[in-house]
């Protein structure tokens, strides 16, 4: 399971390296800020230290800034709000969910009414917040 | 000069570098529902691997997968990873769902959930080098099908067609859409389903001047075959499926 995760991250940080890389072509100092939602459960240490890795590696050197974001739901159908850290997960969901946070939609249900047409309304996954160059 | 900034999803940006050894992709779609689409998408990927192609099957039917239950895949695990999900060989096919994920519990998105499920399976499969990857989609012109258009840089859309005049007045919709943005060559049609020798679909690919494929016909044994590989490549719907891969090769 830990050594999943591991790697997982990386394509994520290839992803941000990827964006920084096409909004900022020929800088060779940039800083990022990347938005980190609860959902996706990513883990930072290997994030940001992937991230540098790629960077350096292309001569860039890179500041990163990541935020975490608490994650909140709201029914769709009742209007209930609640928030992911009052739910208990099990190991193997909470590994599915990393991959692909949507599929919480698959285990998870509206605490009040029972209903799966809930929203991820703060708190998904992975968002660049703001890459800075000069 | 002074400091600029820019903010968006990261994902977006990485799913060219994941999709650049990838030769050709083909979308299996059909504004109709039920017309085969999945089964043939299936029966294509094994077919083209057969014939030496590296093909990758991935299933963009979010919401509704059902292609793991055609190859009988294993959901009990999740894909291997090696700095992303590196999808599992199942006969002979790199093979991708949500399924591995989602099981087969119920998985009701809305368009924007579904978008971002698309984003993510894009930007951390691991493809690696592909003669084929064969994507097999929802019946509709909904998320899914509009995802494929707008992000996959090229691609050679397959249209699934039953001889039936409410197909044909569905599948014309999608003709007209997909004629508008790809080249004619690049799209082909499929008759599914064949009973006789009507060429209502022929007639139907002729009149937008996009590639007919030919006919697969019906076949009672083929629901008996599913889940089990070996007994869908003795079937008569693979032997036709075959021809048709003979042809996109
Ligand atoms: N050539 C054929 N001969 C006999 N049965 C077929 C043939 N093609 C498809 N079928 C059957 O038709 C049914 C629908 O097939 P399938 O699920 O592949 O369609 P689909 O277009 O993917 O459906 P959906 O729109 O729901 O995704 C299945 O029971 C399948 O076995
Ligand atoms: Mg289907
Ligand atoms: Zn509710």
């Amino acid at each position: 399971m830990g050594a999943a995760r591991v790697v997982h991250e990386w394509a994520l940080a290839e992803a941000i390296a990827d964006y920084v890389f096409k909004s900022a072509p020929s800088a060779k100092r940039v800083r990022v800020t990347v938005r980190l939602g609860e959902l996706q459960a990513v883990d930072e240490g290997i994030l940001k230290f992937a991230l540098r890795e790629i960077m350096k590696s292309e001569g860039i050197a890179c500041e990163v800034v990541l935020k975490r974001e608490d994650c909140v739901l709201k029914c769709r159908r009742c209007g209930h709000e609640w928030l992911l850290k009052e739910v208990e997960f099990g190991e193997e969901v909470r590994e599915a969910i990393h991959f692909v946070p949507e599929v919480v939609h698959s285990y998870l249900k509206c605490p009040k009414c029972g209903s799966r047409d809930f929203e991820v309304i703060k708190g998904r996954g992975v968002w660049v917040e703001e890459v800075s160059w000069e | 000069m002074g400091v600029m900034v820019s903010q968006g999803d990261p994902r977006l940006a990485v799913i060219g570098r994941r999709l650049a050894r990838v030769a050709r992709v083909v979308p299996v779609m059909s504004s109709k529902g039920g017309v085969g689409k999945t089964l043939l998408s299936c029966l294509l990927a094994l077919a083209l691997s057969e014939r030496g192609a590296r093909v990758g099957l991935l299933d963009l039917d979010v919401t509704n997968p059902t292609a793991h239950v055609v190859l009988g895949a294993d959901l009990s695990k999740f894909p291997e990873e090696d700095r992303g999900v590196v999808p599992p060989l199942i006969g002979g096919v790199k093979f991708m769902s949500v399924a591995y994920y989602s099981g087969e519990n119920p998985l009701p998105l809305r368009g924007w959930e579904i978008d971002n499920v698309v984003r993510e399976v894009l930007a951390v499969t691991i493809w690696g080098d592909l003669d084929f990857l064969v994507i097999d989609t929802p019946p509709g012109i909904g998320d899914e099908v509009l995802d494929v258009l707008s992000y996959f840089p090229k691609h050679e859309p397959l249209v699934v067609a039953t001889p039936s005049p409410l197909t044909v007045a569905s599948v014309r919709r999608l003709l007209k859409l997909l004629t508008e943005a790809v080249k004619g060559e690049l799209i082909r049609v499929v008759e599914n389903m064949a009973r006789d020798d009507s060429d209502i679909i022929a007639d139907l690919a002729k009149k937008f001047h996009v590639g007919f494929l030919g006919k697969v016909r019906f076949d009672e044994g083929v629901d008996r075959a599913v889940g089990d590989i070996d007994a869908l490549r003795r079937s008569r719907m693979y032997k036709d499926v075959s021809m048709i891969a003979e042809k996109l090769l």
